[in-house]
């Protein structure tokens, strides 16, 4: 006889090896409820602020692009605004809009793979299908521009590396504009689906207060309603000259992320297209000589929220200190709220809608031990889709046989 | 709140301010001592709405510096509270994770790298480090030695 009680725990990790955020999730259920949740993470610390401390200001950019090949745009931003600040460098104004446009076309990029990923977990391949098809010619425009299709290495210390040609901005709205139509009808298609609806909303819900406790910030902030947008409250680049709205929704569920993300993209398609269409004329950057000492602190909006550098100088040639904060810094820990009382099947979804680069899960592996049965990540995640089929059969959706899926 | 009310509303911790360090309006420094930290960052969070970005951990010549940065959105002005932690053999600071769980995991990464003790933390396990690694060896204090 077993006097205790052994509470089951579901393992989610500990990483996959390709995403740049290594996480391992242990969830304590009862049943088909979470009860708790703990986070491990760091199991692969590649201590980029220690080896920032050992190159030069102007070889650090190369550095942070690196540290995620989504955001490898973001990174290098807030920390060169961080090193001009500190110097007192004004880029000039074509540099702030070639930024501008290679930081929304990130966005965009993101965005949809996240859509795209969130399609897959709930069952829906179309949309994956769909998105990922669409997000492939925005990696185009970026290999165009920059050379690189993620690691763009285009931003440097007083302004950009690689000009937008001036001959292929016609291209370039033409291809926008192709974009965008997919894009909204994507946007309709997913926002006017019962089943997508029944299926996410009231699900995850990060309510306003802890997404304050939690300091969250992007598309999970604004999709509890806080509407906080480092690109409206402390503008860089060349947003504030750009017609522009931030999106919100009060929900706090996974949907209202799905919306703000979708929505987003659409906005970011507007960015770029003004910034494309007033890109000044002029040089793109400014020479660099001497970083005085002194500190000063750089953020950028990155497509999962704000990414924060803290950079120190003793005047010599390399920082003394650099700090870096990603967003799912903070948006990981606030699975403690949004996740506790959740369904099991309603996890991935939830765990996903913060955008965590979340094919970490390939390694998910459930162990219940009221009946030692071992779950895997294909398990869960059928879970998930057989929650999604089962409401579309109560809703009278057409009938989809797992083997499709 | 506009820029110059919070000012005036900033100007109400003052006493328990060493310094106020103002690089431009919307990058505020202030500079405190170890003991009064945790009064200012809760005025900060919970008096001025202030919403918690991320903290750093500094290994200075003569003390440790712990900075906490906020952002107060409105303004888009971003707060940094410099704490002097100026005990080297014993480095300690009240934690703010009791009414901040956003710092919980920064406090957790802190304490790994500069072997700073975050007083009342909750659960101030390892985060970054791995569990083999050895104990007392902190690889953001300046006197690490160098690897081969």
């Amino acid at each position: 006889m077993h006097n205790t009680v052994k509470k089951p725990v579901l393992a989610v990790g500990p990483f996959h090896p390709l995403q740049e955020e290594m996480e391992f999730f242990q969830l304590t259920i009862d049943g088909e409820k979470v009860t708790d949740i703990d986070v491990r993470l760091s199991y692969n610390h590649r201590g980029i602020e220690k080896i920032s401390e050992t190159l030069q200001f102007d070889q650090v950019p190369y550095l942070v692009s690196r540290i995620c090949g989504i955001c490898s745009a973001s990174h290098p931003l807030a920390y060169v605004q961080a090193v001009e600040e500190l110097a007192g460098i004004k880029p000039p104004d074509r540099a702030l809009y070639v930024r501008t446009i290679i930081n929304e076309l990130e966005r965009i990029h993101s965005h949809l793979l996240w859509a795209g990923l969130a399609g897959h977990f709930i069952g829906y391949d179309t949309v994956f299908m769909w998105a990922w098809k669409y997000r492939e010619p925005v990696l185009d425009l970026l290999e165009e521009i920059t050379g690189n299709r993620n690691n763009y290495g285009n931003v440097k210390v007083g302004g950009c590396r690689e000009d937008v040609p001036n001959e292929i901005i016609p291209k370039l709205l033409k291809e926008l504009d192709a974009l965008e139509k997919k894009t909204e009808m994507l946007t309709k298609a997913v926002l006017d689906d019962p089943i997508l609806h029944a299926r996410l909303k009231g699900v995850g819900v990060l309510h306003k207060e802890d997404a304050i406790k939690y300091a969250v910030t992007g598309p999970t902030a604004r999709g509890s309603g806080i509407a906080i947008d480092v690109r409206r409250d402390d503008p860089y680049a060349a947003y504030a000259e750009l017609d522009w709205n931030v999106i919100t929704q009060s929900e706090g569920d996974v949907f209202a992320k799905a919306v703000v993300r979708l929505l987003e993209t659409i906005e970011s398609i507007k960015i770029v297209r003004q910034a494309l269409k007033k890109l000044p004329d002029g040089p793109i950057s400014v020479e660099v000589k001497e970083i005085p000492p002194g500190e000063a602190i750089g953020h950028a909006e990155a497509p999962r929220g704000e990414t924060f550098h803290y950079v120190r100088s003793d005047g010599g040639n390399r920082p003394i200190r650099h700090k870096v904060r990603a967003p799912s810094y903070v948006n990981v820990p606030s699975f403690k709220a949004s996740c506790i009382g959740q369904d099991l099947a309603d996890v991935t979804i939830t765990l996903a809608a913060v955008d965590p680069c979340y094919s970490c899960t390939e390694r998910l592996a459930v162990v219940d031990s009221h009946n030692m049965i071992t779950h895997t990540y294909e398990t869960l995640l059928r879970l998930s889709q057989e929650k999604t089929q089962r409401i579309k059969k109560d809703i009278g959706g057409p009938e989809l046989k797992m083997e499709d899926l | 709140m506009n820029q110059q009310e919070l000012d005036k509303k900033l100007s109400e911790v003052k006493n328990k301010l060493t310094g106020i360090e103002r690089k431009s309006d919307k990058r505020i420094y202030l500079l405190c001592e170890v003991q009064n930290s945790y009064a200012i960052n809760k005025f900060l969070f919970e008096g001025v709405g202030c919403r918690f970005v991320i903290a750093t951990g500094i290994d200075s010549d003569n003390c440790f510096e712990v900075l906490y940065h906020y952002s107060y959105d409105e303004t888009g002005c971003v707060i940094t509270i410099k704490a002097f932690i100026r005990d080297r053999k014993q480095p300690a600071i009240e934690s703010l994770t009791p009414f901040l769980p956003a710092a919980e995991w920064i406090e957790r990464e802190i304490h790994d790298v500069l072997g700073i003790d975050f007083k009342n933390h909750p659960n101030l396990r390892r985060l970054i480090l791995a569990d083999d690694w050895p104990a007392g060896v902190y690889p953001l204090r300046k006197d690490l030695p160098k690897a081969n």
